[in-house]
This record gives C-alpha cells, sequence and structure tokens, in this order.
C-alpha cells in the first residue's frame, strides 16, 4: 500500500489525534476514501464545520483548498480544472478562471485582479482514507468576500 | 486636446476675429448674411457651438467620406455641416452595388457608423435638392423633392459641390421605353430587379437582358442580370471589354472569362434603336451591322457625366468635357466654394471612381482646417467586382510612359493575362494589367513607381508556385495599403510597433485599414504578420505551455491519429521538455474535450475525458454567479407542446427555480443546486426532453419564425426547417458556441443574420448567410449561397460548420474566422460550393457520423451511476446543500442575495434569506 503524506509528519495514527501543544493542536479528520476521488477532479467536502476542496492528482497526492473562491464569493473551487503550471499542480477557479497552486494555494494568475492566495490543509492518504488536518480549536469559518459580476455577455445565459 | 478657436489659422476662411485680412480675400471673409458666422468670437469661446457652417451639396461616398473625416479631424468642433442628399437615405457604398442582387438589403450598403448621423454638428438633410447658389449672399436654396414642401435658403461658409454624376443616356431611339434602366442608385437596381422578377414571373421564360456598354460597370450590371436569373449580352461599341482599365490582350482574355460565366459578348457593336413590343415595353435592339437581339430588359451603361449644372448656374467654369474646374486644393475659382469626387474636374480630367473622390475630400477638409493638402494625383487603380471573374488594372496600364517595357504572361488554357509595365531599365513597376489572376494585385499596387525586388517576371507567376515563386515584396513606408482609407504601410506598421497591436482585428480597429471594400485586407494581413515577427514578437498560435500546435493543427493530429485520451495526446503531441508531471491546464484541457466531442469519441463525461470540462460540461449546467447551475432543456426551432411548458413549470415550480426566456427561444432555469441536477434531468428527460447544451461550446439554438404554416407572409416552412437542423446539429461540439437562424420569408423575423448560420427564405428555396453574430461586436452574416434547395442548403451548412470545426481558432466564432481563413468568404464558398480542397466528402461524411453517433449527454449520464457519483454537494455529505447560498424574492421569483444582503440579515436588520432553492413536494 502506498502511503502519501504532506505533512512533515509521517508516523501520525490513522485516527483523529491531538499532535503538539495546545496551542497548535491539530487533528486529523478522515473524510472519504481515496476511491470516492476521481483522479484529476475536485470534490466538495464538509470539513469541521468548513468547506474544502479536495483534489486527487495524477500521482496520487491529495491536495486541500479552501472551497470558497475568494475572486467570486461563490463555494466552487472543487469544480475547477486541475492542470499544471510548470512544476505546480494547480486548479483554475470555475468562475472567472484564476489559477491557483494546489500546494501552497497561491495565486498564480488573477487574471487582471489583486491576488488572493487560498488556504490549504495538509492532507494524509492512509489505508485508503483521505485525512484532512484541523485544528482542535476550530477556526472561525472564511468570511464571505464581495462578488463580483460580470456583464452579461449574450443573449443566451452561459457565464 | 486643443479647443482654442483657429483664429489664428492661415486659413481664408477663418472666421472674421483678428489678423491681418487683405484683398479679395478681406472682402471674401466679411459676412454678408446673418448666421452662424456672424456669431461673435466670444461667443465661440465658450463653448456654444461650431462657429462655421460648411455645406455640402450631395449625398453619395464623397460627402460621407468628408464628413467623417471632418468629423475626425475638427477636434475643437469649428465646423458644423449640413449634408444635402438627393436620395431619400444616407449615404451608401455605391460601389458595392452590385451586391444589392446578392440578396443583400440597402442598409447593408451603409457607410460607416450610423453615429455620425447623430453627431450634433452634422444635420444629414435627405430627399432635398439644392436648386440654386447665390454666391454673392452664400447661400444655396433646397427644395424636397416632389416640390411640395416649400423651398428653403441656406447661409454657408463654406460649399462643398460633391453632387456626384449621372448615367449618361445614349441618343439612341427607344432608350426612354419602359424596361430600359440605368445603373446608379438604389433606386434603379431595385427598379430594375423588379422588372426583372416580373418579368421572369409573366413570360416563364428565363427574361433576355441586354447590356449596352462593356466597361467595367456594364460588366457588373450583366453580371447582376445574371445573378436574378436573366441571361445577359453585353453589348460593346469598341473592340473590347473594359478599354479605360485592360489592354488588347487583357480585353481578350477578359471576353473569354465573361464567356464562361454564360454572358454573351458583341464587341464593336453600334445599338442604332430599342424597338417596344406590343405592350409598349422594349422589345427587341437593332445594331448597325444589320443585326438585332430579342431584349425583355436592357441596361444603360455608357458612362457618367459630372453633374455639374449647379456650378454652371452659378457661374463656375466647368471643364470641356464637364465637371467643376478645381486647383489643386480642390477649390474653384470661389475661395468659398469647393468641389470633390466625380463632379470636380482637376488636373483638366473628371475621374469616375472613388478612391480620387475621397483623396479630394481628404484635401477639402484639411484646407478647411487650415491646411494647405493638395490632391496628390488619381490612383486610378481599380478591380472589378463580379464573382468569378478577376481583374484589375492600375498604373500606367497602357505602357504609355515614354521607354516602357511590358512583361506579359499569359495562358488562355488557364484563362491567365497578366501584364506589368516596367519603366526602361525593367526595374521600377509603372503599372499592370491582372485579368483571370488578380491575387497579386494588393501587393503590387502599393509597389507602383518603386523598385520591384528581385526578377519582375516571378510576380507574374501564378499564387503559390512553389519556392520559384511570388518574391516577397518590401513595401516601403510611404506606400499606400488601403487606398479606400488612405492607410500607408507605416501605419499599418506602427499599429503594431506602436500601438502593440497583435492580430488582424486589432490592426483593423487601430487603423481603418480594410475597412471599406477589404480588397487589400490580405497584404494588411502579411504586413502585420511581417511585422510582428520582426519585432521579436512571436505570433504564436501555440495553444498554452503544454501546446506548441495551435487549435486547427491538434485537431488534424487528433483526426489523423485517432488518440482519444488526452494523456496519450499530451504525451505524444504535447512541447518537447514539459516537466515530469505536467497535467495540461485550464486552455488545453477544454480544447482537446472539445475536439475529441467534435470527432465524437464518446460520453463527454467518459473515462479521463471528463476530467478535461470545464466545470459547465462536466456537469451538464451552466455554473452561476453563487454557484448554482441553471438547466436548459432543448426545445427545437422554439417548438413546445402545452404539456411540455407544464413539465417545464412543474419541475421550475417544485425545485424553487427562477425561470427566464432566453434569446434563443427556449426556457432557462436558474438556481439548481449540483446536487439536484439529476434529479430535474430524470424529470425532464422522462417527459421528452434533453440537454439543450446552453452549457457547450457547441449548437446552441435554431431560433425561427413561425413561416409558411401560419404566417400570412411565409414563403417557406422556417420552423420545420429549423427543427431539422437543430436535431441535426444538437450536440456538434466547435471551437465556440454557434447558433442559427431560419426566417420564412425576407422580413427577417427570425433574426437569422445575426446568427453564425443564417438562413432565409426565397420563392425558390433557401438564402444562407454566414458569420453573424451578436454580443461585444455584433456582426450581421454574410452571403454565402442563394436559392438552394433544403437538401443541397443542408449539405452546405454541413460543410460549413465542419471546416469551421476543423480550422478555427480556441474560442474563436465564426466571424472572425471567415475573415482570417484562408481566402476569406471567397474561400470558404469555393471549398463549401465547389470542393477546391477537395475535402468536401471528408467534411459530409464527419458530419454523417456526429448525426449517426449522437445521443443525450443527460439521458446517458441518468443511466450511469458512475457518472452520478460527480453530482454529490460534498463527499462525505452527498446530499446536504451548500450551506452558503442564500436567495432572496423578487418579482414573485427567487435571485440570489447580494453580499449586502447577506450581511443585513445576519444582523437581523435585513430581509430573510432563503436558504438554498427548496423542494416542497418532496417534503
Amino acid at each position: 500500500m502506498t502511503t502519501t503524506t504532506t505533512t512533515p509528519s509521517s508516523t501520525t495514527p490513522s485516527v483523529p489525534v491531538v499532535l503538539g501543544t495546545s496551542s497548535d493542536a491539530v487533528g486529523w479528520t478522515t473524510v472519504c476514501h481515496v476511491a470516492d476521488l476521481v483522479p484529476e477532479r475536485g470534490a466538495a467536502a464538509l470539513v469541521d464545520g468548513q468547506q474544502v476542496a479536495l483534489f486527487r492528482l495524477a500521482d496520487g497526492t491529495v491536495r486541500a483548498v479552501q472551497q470558497l473562491d475568494p475572486f467570486s464569493g461563490a463555494h466552487v473551487m472543487s469544480r475547477g480544472i486541475v492542470g499544471s503550471r510548470g512544476d505546480a499542480p494547480t486548479v483554475a477557479s470555475p468562475m472567472y478562471k484564476q489559477v491557483f497552486d494546489l500546494r501552497t494555494g497561491r495565486c498564480l494568475e488573477a487574471v487582471g485582479r489583486e491576488p488572493v492566495d487560498l488556504r490549504t490543509w495538509p492532507v494524509r492518504v492512509e489505508g485508503g482514507l483521505v485525512m484532512v488536518a484541523v485544528p482542535v480549536t476550530p477556526s472561525a469559518p472564511v468570511a464571505a468576500v464581495a462578488v463580483t459580476v460580470v456583464d452579461p455577455a449574450d443573449d443566451e445565459v452561459t457565464p | 486636446m486643443d479647443t482654442s478657436p483657429r483664429e489664428d489659422s492661415p486659413d481664408e476662411l477663418a472666421p472674421p476675429t483678428t489678423g491681418p485680412v487683405d484683398g479679395v480675400i478681406g472682402e471674401l471673409t466679411e459676412p454678408k448674411h446673418p448666421g452662424p458666422a456672424t456669431e461673435t468670437p466670444g461667443t465661440y469661446r465658450a463653448g456654444m457651438g461650431a462657429s462655421r457652417h460648411l455645406v455640402v451639396v450631395g449625398g453619395g461616398m464623397v460627402a460621407h467620406r468628408l464628413v467623417e473625416a471632418l468629423r475626425d479631424r475638427d477636434d475643437a468642433g469649428t465646423w458644423r455641416v449640413t449634408l444635402y442628399a438627393e436620395e431619400p437615405r444616407a449615404p451608401y457604398d455605391r460601389v458595392a452595388l452590385t451586391s444589392y442582387f446578392s440578396g443583400r438589403d440597402a442598409s447593408d450598403l451603409a457607410l460607416g457608423t450610423p453615429d455620425l448621423w447623430d453627431d450634433p454638428l452634422v444635420h444629414l438633410v435627405r430627399d432635398t435638392r439644392v436648386t440654386e447658389i447665390d454666391r454673392a449672399a452664400r447661400t444655396v436654396t433646397t427644395v424636397r423633392n416632389g416640390g411640395s414642401g416649400p423651398t428653403a435658403v441656406e447661409p454657408y461658409d463654406a460649399l462643398v459641390l460633391a453632387t456626384g454624376s449621372y448615367a449618361a443616356v445614349p441618343p439612341i431611339e427607344g432608350s426612354d421605353l419602359p424596361g430600359v434602366f440605368v445603373y446608379r442608385t438604389i433606386d434603379d437596381v431595385a427598379a430594375l430587379r423588379g422588372w426583372v422578377e416580373e418579368a421572369a414571373a409573366r413570360w416563364k421564360r428565363p427574361v433576355r437582358g441586354a447590356v449596352v456598354g462593356g466597361g467595367l460597370l456594364g460588366l457588373e450590371a450583366a453580371g447582376a442580370l445574371q445573378a436574378l436569373g436573366a441571361q445577359s449580352t453585353v453589348i460593346q461599341f469598341g473592340p473590347r471589354l473594359m478599354p479605360l482599365q485592360v489592354d488588347e490582350g487583357g480585353g481578350e482574355a477578359l471576353r473569354r472569362l465573361i464567356n464562361g460565366k454564360g454572358v454573351a459578348v458583341r464587341l464593336n457593336t453600334s445599338t442604332t434603336r430599342m424597338r417596344p413590343g406590343r405592350d409598349g415595353k422594349v422589345r427587341r435592339m437593332d445594331f448597325a451591322d444589320g443585326g438585332r437581339l430579342d431584349a425583355d430588359v436592357v441596361v444603360l451603361a455608357t458612362g457618367v457625366r459630372p453633374r455639374d449644372e449647379l456650378a454652371r448656374a452659378a457661374g463656375l467654369d466647368v471643364g470641356e468635357r464637364g465637371g467643376v474646374v478645381v486647383d489643386a486644393g480642390c477649390r474653384t475659382a470661389d475661395p468659398h466654394v469647393y468641389a470633390a469626387g466625380e463632379v470636380a474636374c482637376i488636373d483638366g480630367a473628371v475621374h469616375g471612381i472613388v478612391a480620387p473622390g475621397y483623396a479630394m475630400a481628404e484635401v477639402v477638409v484639411d484646407r478647411l482646417l487650415g491646411g494647405q493638402a493638395v490632391f496628390p494625383g488619381a490612383d486610378t487603380a481599380t478591380k472589378l467586382k463580379l464573382s468569378g471573374v478577376d481583374v484589375a488594372s492600375f498604373g500606367d496600364a497602357f505602357a504609355t510612359t515614354e521607354g516602357a517595357l511590358e512583361l506579359v504572361h499569359a495562358d488562355p488554357v488557364a484563362g491567365i493575362y497578366t501584364k506589368l509595365v516596367l519603366s526602361d531599365d525593367a526595374k521600377t513597376l509603372l503599372g499592370g494589367v491582372l485579368v483571370g489572376d488578380a491575387s497579386a494585385y494588393a501587393s503590387l499596387r502599393p509597389m507602383l513607381g518603386r523598385a520591384l525586388d528581385g526578377d519582375p517576371g516571378a510576380y507574374l507567376l501564378p499564387e503559390g508556385a512553389g519556392s520559384a515563386g511570388r518574391p516577397a515584396t518590401t513595401l516601403p513606408d510611404d506606400a499606400t495599403v488601403c487606398s479606400c482609407n488612405n492607410v500607408t504601410a507605416a501605419t499599418v506598421r506602427g499599429a503594431v510597433t506602436e500601438h502593440g497591436c497583435t492580430d488582424l482585428a486589432a490592426v483593423k480597429a487601430c487603423t481603418k485599414a480594410g475597412t471599406s471594400c477589404g480588397s487589400c485586407l490580405p497584404l494588411v494581413k502579411k504586413l502585420v504578420t511581417t511585422e510582428l515577427e520582426s519585432a521579436g514578437i512571436t505570433v504564436s498560435k501555440a495553444l498554452c505551455e503544454h501546446f506548441d500546435l495551435s487549435r486547427a493543427q491538434l485537431f488534424d493530429v487528433v483526426r489523423v491519429t485517432g488518440l482519444t485520451t488526452f494523456s496519450e495526446i499530451l504525451t505524444k503531441h504535447g512541447r518537447d521538455g514539459l516537466p515530469q508531471g505536467a497535467r495540461g491546464c485550464d486552455i488545453c484541457k477544454p480544447v482537446v474535450a472539445s475536439i475529441l466531442g467534435s470527432l465524437d469519441t464518446g460520453h463527454v463525461l467518459e473515462g479521463e475525458t471528463a476530467t478535461l470540462q470545464d466545470t459547465n460540461d462536466h456537469v451538464m449546467a451552466n455554473l452561476q454567479k453563487d454557484g448554482s447551475y441553471s438547466v436548459v432543456p432543448r426545445i427545437p426551432g422554439g417548438e413546445v407542446t402545452p404539456e411540455g411548458l407544464m413539465v417545464i413549470g412543474q419541475v421550475a415550480k417544485d425545485y424553487g427555480l427562477y425561470t427566464k426566456i432566453t434569446g434563443g427561444q427556449r426556457i432557462d432555469m436558474f438556481g439548481a443546486r449540483l446536487e439536484q441536477l439529476p434529479e430535474i434531468w430524470g424529470r425532464l428527460v422522462d417527459a421528452g426532453f434533453e440537454s439543450g447544451h446552453a452549457y457547450g461550446k457547441s449548437l446552441r439554438t435554431v431560433k425561427s419564425c413561425v413561416g409558411s404554416t401560419w404566417c400570412r407572409f411565409g414563403v417557406q416552412d422556417s420552423v420545420a426547417l429549423a427543427v431539422e437542423l437543430e436535431l441535426r446539429y444538437r450536440g456538434l461540439r466547435s471551437p465556440h458556441k454557434f447558433k442559427l437562424g431560419v426566417s420564412g420569408c425576407a422580413r427577417e423575423c427570425a433574426e437569422a443574420r445575426g446568427k453564425d448560420v443564417g438562413v432565409i427564405a426565397t420563392d425558390k428555396g433557401w438564402n444562407v448567410y454566414v458569420g453573424g453574430n451578436g454580443g461585444f461586436t455584433p456582426r450581421h452574416a454574410q452571403l454565402l449561397a442563394e436559392d438552394l434547395d433544403t437538401q443541397t442548403l443542408v449539405r452546405t451548412i454541413d460543410r460549413f460548420l465542419m471546416y469551421y470545426i476543423r480550422t478555427a481558432d480556441r474560442l474563436q466564432r465564426t466571424a472572425p474566422w471567415v475573415e482570417e481563413v484562408e481566402g476569406g468568404l471567397e474561400g470558404v464558398r469555393a471549398v463549401v460550393m465547389d470542393d477546391s480542397l477537395g475535402i468536401a466528402a471528408d467534411l459530409d461524411a464527419a458530419m454523417a457520423r456526429h448525426v449517426d453517433l449522437y445521443q443525450d449527454e443527460w439521458k446517458a449520464t441518468l443511466e450511469d451511476p458512475e457518472k452520478l457519483r460527480r453530482f454529490a454537494s460534498f463527499i462525505n455529505a452527498p446530499t446536504t446543500p451548500d450551506p452558503s447560498l442564500a436567495y432572496v424574492a423578487e418579482r414573485g421569483q427567487v435571485r440570489p442575495a447580494t453580499p449586502e444582503e447577506r450581511l443585513a440579515s445576519s444582523d437581523g436588520s435585513g430581509p430573510v434569506l432563503v436558504a438554498g432553492t427548496t423542494l416542497e413536494v418532496r417534503r
């Protein structure tokens, strides 16, 4: 069995457990089976009350970023196209096509807007399960941002 | 911007303000009439309007150019302009008059933008004649046509005569018979058309037409008669056709070409009289050689004469053969009166073509604004606008220059005669005649008076004659590329190097080059490409960082290799040296998905292909701003039963969807959540609906009017055809979305010419137009073919669409594609109608395959549990709605809450939000 981890730790057990001190307490929440995720597509998950976008890449790695698209204010990041820019695995927002590095959440292409990065979560896959690291003390939900309105493009509504 | 008045201008017509004035100029600038010119400079400075009044007599192409140029250059608004047009319409493109027969309506001939006539400083008075000029009082007298209205007197500060010409009627007995026409205005052409159509209906046989005059206009008229279904014979007094433009060899080649098009030609023939039939209408022509010809309609195209009668009456000099005499500044002996265009006699000559007229208009404008421009000499280059007959002539076509050499290439088999006229050292290009193949015209004409690179003979080789073909010309900066708009090579180059234009469309918008007759577009395109290359700007057609290929190249690769997965395509045909793990991107993935879709390699969500789709195609719905989707079932041709409407209504009601009628004659339902889509579609599919592909780069709709089944005016069953076409092309993936329209008669209620493919019914069948669209840059579709039967029509559209799908760029709609594709619209016509590339069978087969393999994507998806998994809202809570969705009620329906409304709701000060749409009946 292949174990892929994206956190420094490789000895963590496969059930939620507290790591470190109370100030930076992190637990692992099992979200789904890795087989539930379609390779090179995203899926939304509710993790610790927050909307997270999970991506299973071609090499088996799973990445997690915020589901909220900071440019549109809609929770849609999991529905973007997965790809690459140079070495970086990326997702493009399905709304206005900003491109983000899935490893760091960094905005690589802001399409004429001020770049805004995505929050990321550590993910590990073990025993066929996908686990996302969450703080033991739940953080506040990510605030919604202003929504941009695009021009009506045509006579048939197709943003 | 300089908004200061031009009182310090050296122009003799400066307002009567300060500065030295003397002699005759001083006298003439004294205002002799009340009117705008007496406004004080103070008024003018206060910006209360233009201080000077320009009256333009005439509403033709030159008048239009003059007003356009004046409004373009007169930033300070010193002049207001009044145009008196005799015709009841704004200036139109008389040069393109023949195209009126190709089914275009009068509005297509409009020049420039209609905004010009909304300009507060421009006043267009239609249907009105100027009857008198009072030069002493500086006024014109005008009267409405028909003489019903009172006459009016209008003062001017400057007057431009742009009255043009009238069609000369030769003194032949019977030239006033009914059925004898001239060929000058839209009304002439419309009357001719009506006559021929009526005669065809009455006689139930082909109408016999004759054209007197074998010049440029006569040949166009003959072509027009033929386009109307009439037989046509050209009667030429002289020994060859187009005697002013082509030499003997060219004339002979031209005669053969014209014959080949089915137009008979009689040379050396003098018409002595035209005789009426018993009905009093023209029936027969008698010739001096004793010959005769039956004719139901005769067009006189024996030349034009300047409309100089106003000038004569006003005591202005006219030339020997008519025309108002003007100096190099286009001014008559009266410094307040100018003449431009066909009415002007400049350097002792009157010019009956538009290019010198445009040049004169520019000179007049420059002079009005205080400049010193002079007429640069007449550019008499001409190109015959007759489908399938390529003739061009430019410069010293008859080698009249001392010591001139003629280099001739004649190929009677191919029907080609080309000649270059060179200086005595065989280096400088002095002129040329091109018959049968005028493709070198655009690049040769600007070289006039300049040394040609390399062997001049090479320029006469047919286009594309391999490496030994035509040399690449390096145009000097000051060479005129677009003579319609007077754009030089330097301006085109500057658009690239200084204004950052990187494609033809941008250069056209920036320079106006190629925006009138368009004959220079191939040259402009070549210049732009060369300039981009030499500026180090690679005109990369590469899709993205993963593919060096353009979309069209990639399409061919996939089609020929038969590859069906993105991974294989990327591995085998991706850019060299891609990093390990390169996996495509949001550019190339949807392109490959679209190509695979166009080739009908399987369901859009099959295997790896599903990962290539943008969200709309991935869930087969349209993503909206809040992350919900809209659902559009297909309603072919806009025809829907009451039962169908009730199903849509019930679904929308049950799921709380906002409903709106689209521009494509169907119904859009908004606010469906991802996890609701399969359920909603389950109900729609059960009721017999299928995917409308509103989400795809594919056929959207075929819009139609109600047609002959119900409409009193319809001549064909437009709805039946629209349904047939929509069912044929549904689901066809393409470089961009495309739309069709079918109108049941010429009233065009379906607005088909605003579509990528528009079909308009005629008495005899269907006319098909291509390359129209609405959106940001609205475009009218252009005529591709006329009077097709339904089977030929469908085959024509099949080929057009497949050719577009194979060769267009990513996200390129049909309008820019038609412009960019090899040969433009003519090229498309050759491929689609005449199979010039030999690919028609292949295109037909590809479309047949599409029609065979079509399946409803939604129906197939509902039958496959694997495909349905992607519709879970959350992977660990598949039916939990997105908690962030919130709606407010508006006009009886829902809409997404704004960020302000969300905030107000959360602190209790605003409206209560509806948390997502609900399915009431299933709770």
